[in-house]
């Protein structure tokens, strides 16, 4: 609905909803588009910010006030472990009062991070889930930005899709493909770790999901990339008018594979247990492409929820395994350890370093007072560095790690990751391939990361692969 | 003591002691009962420690409380007589108590 709303008064939205079932969705997008280029030149349209990239100061150098943990380049430039351990040790609950995204608290310590995260009536993840909002015209309505009941009910029509029981069905096909990516691997030669194993798997992955054409499987990594990167959002490097064409590029072959399914099922052919055939096959989901935002909602939260998550950590895996080489020595000899050695891989890299609340009341937390309205970004990516929570060094990568399973990634309470089984599997059947081909993966260089204040992700990285010597 | 019956997925069971102050979670995680993840420590905050209690005994472990049946309502596996075992006190008077583990947790 959101996209026609600038076009009409409030009072026409019945009309609205019903031609909202009617018209495209890719054609309101559009429209929603052309509204927005108008705003654009007539100086109506709501500011985005520019980010230029500069070497950012020691944290040291700094007033506590002056921190900003939202800055896009923080992750890039190393500085992010050095700039939460100060807020964790010296500020806790810290106001930043004037960054890009306007004012914001972060809460930076694990016990404090629990606390906000399971506390849905004091703190709201409406409208959003990242510091800015999304961009104007694109207010897409997903249920990880929804409260209770609304978001329990949202929730609960798509969530046996990722359900243990269903993925288990998918083991053998997950297997298959990540073995035919691996043996199509360069050996001994320098390659580009994040496009030819943690982009590629993840796009199968979720080609598979929604049981897409596998031969465009590409452009569900590219939609993804382009919904968690506006620049008012989180920082990112995604540019308006790219992001209004891939939303309605989208909207377009999801909703036609949509209708396509439907048709099949009309006519009498078995369905699969792909994502769109089970939301078809449920009473309360069947109608859903009759509810444009709705739809578009839970297409583009799997679509992005399934992509940088996993694919940052089949880099950061490596990655890790780089810097604490004992631990790879440790991985080899007891493959057993895989399971915990995934959850140690989320933890360490914490793919999503936040997620946003309003605060609905004043709340007394950790001394400070947030007022009612304010913005709170819960630090995942800090506090699962807490030394506070984590009896070994958290700073470590230890694949051994004792109450692993406690990390904050997959965040916890009603919004707690619903694809985290789904996450753990592909990366545990990745490492399992890999232990049976590979003794070394060599990081040859530092990997290139993104701009960004929420994906904490690896635009590139070039290892090279030893074969496994024959025993 | 009195004692508390596991049941796992598969059918094979583990009869285990009543300590009393623990919570159902505990006593299962202490007893090394497979199939309790329990991943965020007993703070009602994951459903991970999901079971699904004898229908004679759901009266017995007590109410519900409306975060628990929130995070209940988000595992696949729920059923009329689920509850998340680390909001479950043990007693002596659950001595007997049988409880089934759901194939997964969410």
């Amino acid at each position: 609905m959101t996209t026609l709303k600038p076009l009409l008064e409030p009072v026409f939205q019945p009309v609205l909803d019903k031609a909202a079932s009617v018209i495209p969705i890719h054609w309101q997008i559009r429209g929603a588009h052309s509204v927005q280029s108008v705003k654009q030149r007539i100086g109506k349209a709501r500011k985005v910010p520019v980010f230029r990239e500069t070497p950012l100061p020691d944290v040291s150098t700094l007033a506590l006030e002056d921190i900003d943990v939202s800055n896009p380049f923080l992750y890039r430039q190393g500085l992010w472990h050095s700039y939460f351990k100060r807020l964790r040790d010296e500020c806790p609950v810290h106001y930043q009062q004037s960054s890009p995204f306007g004012p914001f608290w972060s809460v930076t310590r694990y016990e404090d991070i629990l606390f906000v995260d399971t506390r849905h009536d004091l703190f709201s993840a409406e409208p959003i889930i990242s510091i800015g909002p999304q961009p104007e015209g694109l207010e897409i309505e997903t249920f990880i930005a929804m409260d209770p009941p609304k978001h329990d009910v949202q929730r609960q029509a798509v969530q046996g899709v990722v359900a243990p029981k269903n993925l288990a069905q998918m083991e053998g096909l997950i297997r298959s493909r990540t073995a035919d990516v691996l043996d199509h691997l360069p050996v001994n030669e320098p390659f580009d770790w994040v496009r030819r194993v943690s982009i590629e798997l993840t796009s199968r992955m979720l080609a598979t999901l929604f049981d897409f054409p596998f031969d465009q499987r590409h452009k569900l990594a590219y939609w993804s990339d382009m919904a968690a990167s506006p620049p008012e959002s989180t920082g990112g490097t995604a540019n308006t008018d790219e992001g209004f064409r891939a939303a309605a590029d989208m909207a377009r072959q999801m909703s036609l594979l949509w209708r396509e399914k439907e048709a099949r099922k009309a006519a009498g052919e078995e369905t699969g247990f792909d994502l769109i055939s089970l939301l078809l096959a449920n009473e309360s989901t069947r109608g859903m492409i009759n509810r444009p935002m709705e739809f578009m909602g839970n297409m583009v939260l799997l679509i992005v929820g399934g992509n940088d998550t996993t694919r940052n950590s089949m880099t950061g895996g490596v990655l890790a395994l780089n810097q604490f080489p004992d631990e790879f020595t440790k991985l080899r000899d007891n493959p057993e350890l895989i399971p915990n050695m995934v959850s140690e891989i989320i933890r360490w890299q914490t793919p999503l370093a936040y997620m946003r609340r309003v605060a609905k009341q004043d709340v007394t937390l950790n001394g400070k007072t947030i007022k009612k309205g304010d913005k709170v970004v819960m630090w995942y990516a800090s506090g699962n560095r807490d030394e506070r929570a984590f009896d070994e060094d958290p700073d470590q990568f230890i694949i051994d790690r004792k109450n692993v399973r406690k990390h904050l990634s997959f965040g916890f309470g009603v919004h707690r990751c619903m694809g985290n089984r789904l996450a753990e599997m592909q990366l545990r059947i990745l490492w399992e391939e890999i232990l049976k081909r590979f003794d070394d993966i060599e990081v040859l260089e530092e990997p290139e990361r993104v701009q960004s204040n929420f994906v904490r992700g690896y635009s590139s990285m070039r290892v090279k692969l030893t074969r496994k010597a024959v025993r | 003591m009195g004692r508390i019956t596991f049941i796992e997925h598969d059918g094979t069971e583990h009869v285990v002691g009543i300590e009393e102050g623990q919570s159902l979670m505990e006593t299962a995680v202490e007893n090394g009962i497979p199939g309790i993840d329990a991943d965020c420590g007993g703070a009602c905050a994951c459903g991970t420690c999901h079971v699904i209690v004898d229908r004679d005994w759901i009266r017995a472990t007590g109410r519900i409380d409306a975060v628990e049946e929130g995070m209940l309502a988000l595992t696949p596996e729920k059923t009329d007589t689920s509850r998340l075992s680390c909001q479950v006190p043990v007693s002596e008077s659950l001595d007997g108590l049988v409880v089934r583990l759901p194939e997964f947790q969410m």
